[in-house]
């Protein structure tokens, strides 16, 4: 139905010829404007109602005293639901290891929390498709799980500040009560800042894509940066890290990128390093680990990652 | 009336002080609107910022924020 929408607008609204470049590519651009909005408001209003069961406070507590292993799959999961906001990553730090959360079942949580958030899968899922989305989602939880426990193996605690044990706030901090029409209203509302915020961004990404479908080679990147070249995949990790603002940002240059003949292992190496690794993020946790930590977390996580994009290449 | 917004500074504990400062001003009362980003004091009401606390009360906490309507509701509730 929205692709009939799309052009009946093209052809007969506005008369464009079928056979010329601009036709198709306007025609693409309003099919993928409608769509990937519709899916950003609903997926995001749902995952708002959800998240407002999830208050940092109750993950806590469900992640208390848990064990290695079970206690990092939950985090990783937990850490989709719970809204975060990486200002608080450091209370939130230190009031998970006040209650007694493992260090390694911590940094689970603190690794899936940015990199599997809503904004990047429901983007993922509009421009390329649900397999790309669900992909990232799962692997970016594979990630979470397995760089947690390694950092848990290691028995890194020497290295997180020691005035983080010495913090005693009680743990009675409460959990705010909301009724359901409140957590509907807080969840609409929400939507329409996150859209917002994201739109122009959006917008760009299918003008640039719609654009380069129609004028740009399908192989012009696959033949510099396609999964033959061993390069490919080291680059976009680094490039990532820099280069990341949100989830929204990113997109159209990986739009354009991936339309181009980038291969699918090293766009989502590209956005899983811009996630889980940004430099604001990096100097907030300073505050609570040693440069040593940070150093071993910042290691596991680009070698991973790396691995994570050479692995789909390979099979994609 | 003693309005304190908790948070260690990124883009979304400006927003929420702003917030709390636009929403006195449009209630035209009587409140002192101080930002705290001292670790130890905001752990004293919570773990998720921005928080805003109102005479004491933890009022919000976390992402998301709330609208400017909804602050001005939560201050009021404490008139």
């Amino acid at each position: 139905m929205l692709k009939a929408f799309a052009s009946y607008m093209t052809f007969d609204l506005l008369g464009l010829d079928r056979g010329s470049s601009l036709g198709p590519a306007l025609e693409f651009f309003i099919y993928d404007t409608i769509k990937i909005f519709l899916l950003l408001s609903v997926i995001i209003f749902v995952i708002s109602v959800i998240r407002s069961y999830f208050p940092p406070e109750k993950t806590r507590r469900i992640l208390s005293h848990k064990k290695v292993f079970m206690g990092n799959i939950l985090a990783a999961l937990l850490g989709i639901v719970t809204p975060f906001c990486s200002c608080s990553a450091v209370p939130l730090f230190i009031g998970f290891v006040e209650a007694g959360v493992p260090l390694g079942v911590t940094f689970s949580f603190l690794i899936s929390s940015p990199m599997v958030n809503e904004v990047a899968v429901v983007l993922l899922w509009g421009m390329f498709g649900w397999k790309i989305a669900a992909i990232y989602m799962g692997t970016g939880l594979l990630v979470a799980v397995f760089a947690g426990l390694i950092i848990g193996k290691l028995k890194l605690e020497k290295w997180v500040e020691e005035y983080v044990y010495k913090f005693h706030s009680g743990l009675s901090h409460e959990i705010m009560k909301q009724t359901f029409k409140e957590r509907l209203e807080h969840a609409k509302w929400n939507t329409a800042d996150i859209l917002k915020r994201v739109w122009l961004f959006v917008v760009l990404a299918i003008g640039i894509g719609g654009f380069i479908h129609g004028y740009v080679p399908q192989d012009f990147l696959a033949r510099y940066a396609g999964s033959g070249n061993p390069f490919a995949v080291p680059l976009a990790v680094a490039l990532g890290v820099p280069l990341y603002s949100n989830a929204a940002g990113v997109i159209p240059i990986v739009y354009a990128l991936m339309e181009k003949g980038l291969s699918t292992g090293t766009v989502l190496a590209f956005m899983m390093a811009g996630t889980a690794l940004s430099l604001p993020e990096m100097i907030i946790l300073r505050k609570v680990l040693k440069l040593q930590l940070l150093a071993v977390f910042v290691s596991i996580m680009t070698v991973t990652i790396t691995a994570v994009g050479y692995v789909f290449n390979a099979i994609l | 009336m003693d309005i304190k917004v908790l948070g260690p500074g990124c883009a979304n504990c400006h927003k929420m002080e702003e917030l709390a400062r636009s929403a006195v001003k449009e209630l035209g009362i009587d409140a002192k609107v101080e930002k705290i980003s001292d670790i130890q004091e905001i752990m004293r009401y919570t773990i998720s910022t921005p928080g805003l606390v109102v005479n004491g009360r933890l009022k919000h906490s976390g992402k998301p924020l709330p609208g400017l309507e909804k602050v001005k509701e939560l201050i009021q509730t404490e008139v």
